[in-house]
């Protein structure tokens, strides 16, 4: 297992597929960019053995959320737009700063990979099987669980009455 | 098993994803940049999970999907509203609260 070969391989991807996002003209490139860059975040999931929010992301993220978008942006029929404005000042300044702010943490992180404390990270104590989270699910965060059901419903019914067209 | 990497590759994806929602235009990208903030934010999550050794982080992860699933659900829906009634998609154009 070519572990080096795939973080390389998913990263790339899915840091050329952000880029896709962001740069694309065309809002249905950016979606289709957008699920690119989902999939390959799938793939470090599983090299982190986060197997249960691999599939998770795949099946909610990309599968549902994403097409939920792509509807919408069909709906829409939102024509390709231009990336910058005519008077772009403000903009190259504000870009400039998230820039240094990316510089310092390239940085920061390029230091610590000298003395890092996290280098002897235990060898998968406990990957994250469906059975590990859905034992945790059902004890110790049952709570939050129902609850994030309640917020979905509340989800739910909040879109449905903000999309319903008022009959006249 | 070194974590930096990951740490890494998430500044890298969050930083991008703040271009694109400061860059954007259009109120649908915007939304979709904001994703991208999401899965960087979840992937620095299940690095740490994988330091500490137990399954917190991927249990965060699980419920910052379903709240961004909710989130982007409404969002969608009040920006499908405003551009039908005010026929403008781009975000410097809807000015007003009320017109």
């Amino acid at each position: 297992m070519n572990y080096p070969f795939f973080f390389y391989g998913f990263s790339a991807l899915m840091i050329a597929s952000a880029l896709g996002v962001v740069l694309a003209r065309n809002p249905v490139y950016a979606v289709l960019s957008l699920v690119s860059t989902l999939f390959a975040l799938s793939g470090l999931f599983v090299l982190l053995q986060a197997y249960f929010v691999a599939v998770m992301q795949i099946i909610i993220y990309a599968g549902a959320v994403l097409v939920l978008f792509l509807f919408v942006v069909m709906l829409l029929d939102t024509a390709p737009e231009t990336l910058f404005r005519v008077k772009g000042g403000t903009l190259r300044v504000v870009g400039a700063l998230f820039g240094l702010v990316f510089l310092s943490q390239l940085v920061a992180a390029a230091r610590a990979f000298l003395v890092s404390p996290w280098a002897a990270a235990a060898p998968a104590r406990m990957p994250g099987t469906t059975e590990a989270i859905g034992k945790l699910l059902f004890t110790t965060y049952a709570l939050p669980f129902e609850v994030a059901s309640i917020l979905l419903l509340v989800g739910v019914i909040g879109a449905v009455v903000l999309a319903k067209k008022r009959v006249p | 098993m070194n974590v930096h990497p990951y740490l890494l590759v998430s500044g890298i994806l969050f930083t991008i994803g703040l271009i694109g929602v400061v860059t954007r235009r259009n109120v649908i990208m915007i939304l979709l940049s904001l994703e991208i903030l999401l899965n960087a934010a979840n992937l620095a999550f299940v690095a740490f999970s994988r330091v500490h050794g137990n399954l917190t982080g991927q249990l965060m992860v699980f419920f910052v999907m379903i709240v961004a699933a909710a989130e982007i659900t409404v969002g969608l829906a009040i920006a499908v509203v405003l551009v039908r009634l005010a026929n403008k998609t781009e975000a410097d154009q809807l000015r007003s609260l009320k017109w």
